[in-house]
């Protein structure tokens, strides 16, 4: 066997676009009535029947996934992720192209898929494990460390129908990752439960990842992605745009995604024309919690400027002022006549906060008059995810910064 | 995985029904006591000197049985959806499990009609011993029409609605609250091109002991089963990858 565990080459897949009623290709579906009408149609009408409009969900995709490689595909909604994890685990056909697996697939596309609402916990793993390729000895050799994973104990003869949502979640995603497929697929399931259970899923599929097995997981959780899979595929429109090193790939997709820093127009204060407003990693296209970060703002002086100076605030997402610095506690800048330009800025080591929206706020001076002048409304900018935390998503809890931490 | 879906489609199909396993029972008797009011009382239809009830009942279970199995398997693919939209099996499996659970409240109103035929002192014949056979030829043609009505289902919603229609109407096709002595011996090989007709009537004769077999319209049933049955599992097959993006 070649050490290749999936090999597409050329693949796509369309959809029909409805083309009378119904918006949404994936729905529709034919009534015999609009076939009798379309044939009677066809039958009198001269000429080509006109082609229905395609969708392409996918389209010219080609890559190679090796045996044991982690791959994260990364990309918007729409981006033909799920569409491609489909096509890959047999789900569909596409409709170009080919695709070949080798080795034994287990796809994980929902969380529950096939569980029934008036069985119970018990009988739920029983029939899961087996929709989702399971041997039935295989399951009764993993059932008890399914229901520890689970964490349902006493209720794992209640019917399901009777558990909480977190409970559901917990035990189908318990029977999913127990599967031991070749290759495992995985769309968008991380995102269950608390965190000590987000953790324990992580760990679980690092972990299955490290005994050598094929992963393809897609993820709007940049931090999981980053933290489980080495390399990653970003999909736009149904195409392959970037493959390469994870972080490399989700930086540069992350930045894509993400709106300008920048101002687009210059705005003025009473003593100064602020040209241009910049926030940016020296790590990368986009910041990360911890990465060196630099503050860049360009002025014109307007008038005489004895001693400009600069103050910079960082806002939280609610505008609640998290930090701020000045720049006279740590330097003189030389006094400026009118129109000649100048940069000021700061650089931060480690830049603490977490991910998620900000707002740099900044004020220029002139410090000799002590009169501070807002350059403007904040500027809005994004810290992306990165797996501070192990790579769970980041929440209320975390609060604005990060820590290097560790349990002990 | 076959063995699991029969299992759910069965321990599901009872849960929260105060009668539970009783409906198994209930349906065949009270339809073959309203058939033996209606048609054995009142309309007088000849039942080959059987005792019209259990003459009625013994044509209702396999009858049952095949309308039952029909329906479900016709259905199995709509309701799968989120099963064959997310994980990847061969669909046969689905009408497959539909057809077999049908079985077990066969089997339960089966200990019905032994009760039944006790009860009018009758015995069977040696014939009894195709029975087995008989079964497997209800099943096969509840899965020939399930095939094809559940694929062309996915395709066509409109089988949705056809559905009972075609069981009712077919049930006046098939010799069950009447004989198939009623149709005249030229006509009777016609008659077999319903398969059911040819089922239901070789499972009276091989479980009351009629006086004959009903040879040419039995043969000619089976003729018509394994075409359909090749027919439905090449169509389905055919089908078969465009399921996940139609249904």
């Amino acid at each position: 066997m070649s050490d290749v565990a999936i090999r597409l080459d050329g693949l796509g897949k369309a959809y029909r676009i409805a083309d009378r009623n119904n918006a949404d290709p994936r729905i529709r579906y034919g009534s015999l009535r609009d076939s009798l009408a379309g044939a009677f149609r066809g039958l009198f009408a001269r000429g080509p029947k006109p082609s229905d409009e395609l969708f392409w969900a996918l389209r010219d995709i080609s890559c190679e996934v090796k045996h044991g490689e982690i791959i994260g595909i990364i990309g918007r909604n729409g981006a033909g992720k799920s569409t491609l994890l489909k096509v890959v685990s047999r789900i569909t056909e596409p409709t170009e192209g080919r695709g070949e697996v080798h080795g034994r697939i287990g796809s994980l596309l929902e969380v529950g898929t096939g569980f029934h609402p008036e069985l119970t916990g018990r009988e739920n793993i029983l029939l899961n494990g087996t929709i989702l390729g399971m041997k039935r000895a295989e399951i009764m050799r993993k059932f008890d460390e399914i229901v520890a994973f689970a964490e349902i104990g006493q209720f794992l003869d209640t019917p399901v129908k009777r558990y909480s949502s977190g409970m559901f979640m917990r035990l189908a995603f318990a029977v999913a990752v127990h599967l031991e497929p070749e290759i495992l697929v995985v769309d968008e399931v991380l995102a269950v439960g608390d965190a000590e259970f987000q953790r324990k899923c992580l760990n679980k599929l690092q972990e299955i990842g490290g005994h050598g097995r094929t992963i393809l997981l897609v993820s709007h959780n940049m931090a999981a992605i980053r933290a489980i899979c080495q390399r990653g595929i970003v999909l736009d429109h149904g195409r392959i745009v970037a493959e390469g090193k994870v972080h490399t790939v989700a930086d540069q997709y992350l930045a894509g995604a993400l709106g300008t820093d920048n101002l687009d127009q210059a705005i003025e204060t009473e003593n100064f024309i602020v040209n241009n407003i910049s926030i940016r990693s020296l790590d990368g296209p986009v910041i990360k919690t911890f990465d060196p970060v630099e503050i860049l703002v360009d002025v014109t002086a307007k008038t005489d400027v004895q001693d400009p100076g600069l103050r910079a605030g960082i806002l939280a997402a609610d505008h609640h002022r998290v930090a701020g610095m000045d720049s006279k506690d740590f330097k003189t800048y030389a006094a400026l006549r009118p129109g000649e330009r100048s940069i000021m800025g700061f650089h931060i080591d480690r830049f603490p906060f977490l991910p998620g929206t900000w707002h740099l706020d900044i004020q220029v001076c002139d410090v000799a008059e002590f009169e501070y002048e807002p350059a403007g409304q904040p500027v809005r900018f994004d810290v992306v995810e990165t797996p501070i935390y192990g790579g769970r998503q980041i929440q209320n809890l975390h609060g604005y910064v990060g820590l290097s931490a560790r349990a002990i | 995985m076959l063995y699991f879906l029969v299992w759910r489609d069965i321990k599901v199909r009872y849960k929260q029904t105060a009668l539970g396993a009783a409906w198994a029972i209930l349906q065949p008797l009270l339809t073959m006591v309203a058939f033996s009011i209606f048609f054995g009382r009142l309309a007088k239809v000849p039942s080959d000197g059987i005792p019209y009830p259990v003459f009625s009942f013994a044509a209702l279970l396999p009858w049952q049985l095949f309308a039952y199995a029909m329906t479900e398997a016709s259905n199995s693919l709509i309701g799968s959806q989120n099963l064959i939209s997310k994980v990847y099996f061969p669909r046969l499996i689905i009408p497959i499990a539909a057809v077999l659970g049908g079985l077990v409240d066969f089997g339960i109103s089966f200990a019905v009609l032994l009760v039944l035929m006790v009860a009018y002192g009758i015995t069977p014949t040696i014939a009894v011993v195709t029975i087995p056979l008989f079964i497997v030829l209800v099943v096969a043609t509840a899965l020939a029409v399930g095939l094809w009505l559940s694929a062309l289902n996915v395709k066509y919603r409109d089988v949705r609605y056809t559905i009972p229609f075609l069981t009712q109407f077919w049930l006046f096709l098939t010799p069950v609250a009447y004989s198939s002595s009623l149709i005249s011996p030229k006509w009777r090989v016609v008659y077999g091109l319903n398969p059911m007709a040819g089922v239901v009537e070789g499972f009276r004769w091989a479980l009351l002991g009629k006086k004959e077999a009903p040879g040419p319209m039995l043969a000619v049933s089976v003729l018509i089963v394994i075409v359909l049955l090749i027919g439905g599992v090449y169509y389905f097959r055919r089908l078969e990858a465009t399921f996940a993006d139609r249904i």
